[in-house]
């Protein structure tokens, strides 16, 4: 009996956040004497990518690298990702929840027959029953959640576990996955990809900057700012509604979740859909010149001023410092 | 083409999250009820190609008597008619099997949905249907076309997008920009109130995940302000006390 853990990939890359699903595996697997922790990885990896997936906990990967997996097509992914689950006669499945993670989780767990949670914040408690705590309403609230069938599928939030980098060596086998024409019903005509190095739902720190910033042309200010930290820009709904910023930079409840260590905030008042995608940070900072902008509510630090002044000084100091 | 978007009934996303006193329930005191904004993209989207090609546009909620005038909602914003799966949604499982089992009557050309809903985050039930029906479903959907049965649509891929092209029938989870949200206007509130909104009886199923007791995060401590002309300040808080650079 293992645990399997599904990771994505983009563009040979294995995403951190799937191997804080290892983690939470690996983990898991400890507390509940389930064996080993087996990754299945699909398309080609870069190599070397696939050593990390050891040290975050996994004993085995099991690879395919058949190209037509290389995109994530979900059908076909779900397909390679059950038949591993039998192969290793695995009861649990973790993975990491994104847009991916999500489509592939759910055709996974009506072919599994498994109790599906999402947005896994903890390992579970196996005491009484089988109970999850994921997080619910945005971030907003938990809420427990008792899984009743023997398989279990659990979607992972991402930066609720700590990466673990202690591991040994994976051993990798090869995986010969049987797909049919009906798993690539859909073709995936061209992919887009953001420029920037750090990729938003997956950053450590992000920068934000809101209607506050006045207009795209000021946006190098905030790009600055986010290269000094190695972080990601971001940006509340107006300014992608404006086109300032692209839809993907878009933060709070109807676009990206995050939850980085640090958040800076920059000339965004904080309306409750914007806190939304960000409530689960480490930690906040502000930056706006109304004193009374509900965003200082949600923040641990602030200052109140004009980010034209405030942040280039910021900037600056950071530089210094850093 | 026959077009069927299934809605999510939850609080307006202003509002004040709280359970009542054992923790095992959402307090709905005082709070507004609203179609779910995601869900609310794909009503949008579907009533734009239903005036397109033409054909009938059903929506569906899983849910008690409570959830009606959010269904009259959609159709004053355009939908022809609604059926409500008489249960309480339990998980994302239950009402999965409530959709693909009712759907599977219909044979639909085309169902959407929001991405996720707003209070349980889950995001499964197109990928599930889907799965259920055995019909391909993709997600987050944030561009959709359809020419015959030839559907080009745009999936957001994180820090990016993807283009993708598939064939009719199926699933898609939805979000913006995929259309402008509606606003009912007189007319379409009058003729809601003579659109036909059926009841059906649920099937019985089991749940597999179902929540049994909600807790709220720990109250956040007051902001430290730092003076504006001492920006070190700030540098060296986030350095020694937060920890985070
Ligand atoms: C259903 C629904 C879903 C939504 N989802 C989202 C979402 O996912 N994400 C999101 O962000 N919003 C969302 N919104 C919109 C949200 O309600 C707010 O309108 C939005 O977050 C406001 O963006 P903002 O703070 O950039 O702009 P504003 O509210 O205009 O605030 C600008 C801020 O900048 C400050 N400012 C101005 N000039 C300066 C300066 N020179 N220096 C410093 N500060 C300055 C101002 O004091 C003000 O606080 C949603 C709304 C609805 C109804």
């Amino acid at each position: 009996m293992s645990v399997l853990v599904y990771i994505e990939q983009s563009e040979g890359k294995i995403k951190k956040t799937s191997l804080e699903a290892v983690s939470f595996a690996h983990a898991l697997a400890s507390k509940t004497g389930e064996g080993d922790v087996v990754a299945v990885a699909l398309g080609t990896i870069e190599q070397g990518e696939l050593a990390a997936v050891g040290s975050a906990g996994a004993a085995k990967v099991l690879h395919s690298s058949e190209e037509k997996l290389n995109a994530g097509v979900i059908q076909a992914h779900a397909s390679a990702v059950a038949q591993a689950f039998t192969q290793v006669g695995a009861k649990t499945l973790v993975l990491a929840k994104s847009s991916l993670g999500d489509a592939v989780a759910a055709r996974l767990a009506i072919k599994l027959n498994a109790g599906l949670v999402s947005n896994v914040v903890a390992l579970p408690s196996t005491e009484s029953g089988y109970l999850v705590k994921r997080s619910i309403f945005t971030g907003k609230a938990f809420a427990e959640t008792e899984v009743t069938t023997e398989n279990k599928v659990l979607a992972v939030k991402k930066n609720s576990v700590d990466l673990k980098t202690d591991g040994g060596d994976a051993a990798v086998e090869n995986f010969d996955v049987a797909l049919s024409d009906a798993d690539f019903s859909s073709k995936i005509t061209s992919t887009e990809r953001a420029t920037g190095e750090v990729l938003l739902p997956e950053a450590d720190i992000v920068v934000s900057g809101g209607r506050g910033m006045k207009g795209p042309e000021n946006w190098g200010m905030v790009e600055d700012l986010a290269k000094t930290l190695g972080a990601a820009t971001g940006c509340s709904k107006p300014v992608s509604d404006m086109g300032w910023r692209p839809h993907h930079e878009h933060v709070g409840q109807t676009g990206v979740k995050v939850a980085p260590s640090l958040y800076i905030a920059i000339g965004i008042s904080g309306a409750i859909q914007h806190l939304a995608g960000v409530n689960s940070s480490k930690c906040i900072v502000v930056i706006n010149k109304d004193p009374e902008a509900p965003f200082f509510k949600a923040a641990d630090y602030g200052i109140v001023g004009d980010a034209f002044e405030v942040v280039p000084k910021l900037t600056e100091a950071l530089k210094a410092e850093l | 083409m026959k077009i069927l978007v299934c809605i999510t009934h939850v609080p307006d996303t202003t509002s004040k999250i709280q359970f009542t006193a054992d923790n095992t329930k959402f307090d709905t005191t005082g709070v507004q009820f609203i179609i779910g904004p995601y869900d609310d993209y794909a009503l949008a989207r579907a009533v734009e190609l239903r005036d397109q090609t033409g054909g009938k546009l059903t929506v569906l909620n899983v849910g008690e008597s409570e959830t009606e005038p959010t269904l009259r909602k959609a159709l004053a914003i355009g939908a022809d008619e609604a059926i409500r799966v008489n249960a309480s949604p339990k998980d994302s499982f239950f009402v999965s099997k409530q959709i693909a089992h009712y759907a599977k009557e219909g044979a639909y050309d085309l169902i959407l949905m929001g991405r996720e809903s707003i209070d349980f985050n889950g995001g499964m039930v197109h990928g599930m249907v889907g799965e259920l029906l055995g019909l391909p479903s993709f997600s987050p959907v944030m561009k959709l076309d359809v020419e015959g049965t030839t559907v080009q649509m745009a999936r957001e891929i994180e820090g990016g997008k993807e283009s993708l092209e598939a064939s009719l029938p199926l699933i898609a989870g939805c979000q913006e920009p995929i259309a402008e949200w509606k606003i009912p206007n007189m007319r379409g509130i009058m003729s809601a109130r003579t659109k036909p909104l059926n009841v059906v009886e649920a099937v019985s199923e089991e749940t597999q995940a179902e929540a049994t007791s909600y807790e709220l995060p720990p109250a956040k401590g007051a902001v430290k302000l730092v003076d504006k002309d001492n920006v070190g300040e700030l540098v060296s808080l986030l350095k020694n006390e937060a920890k985070v650079l």
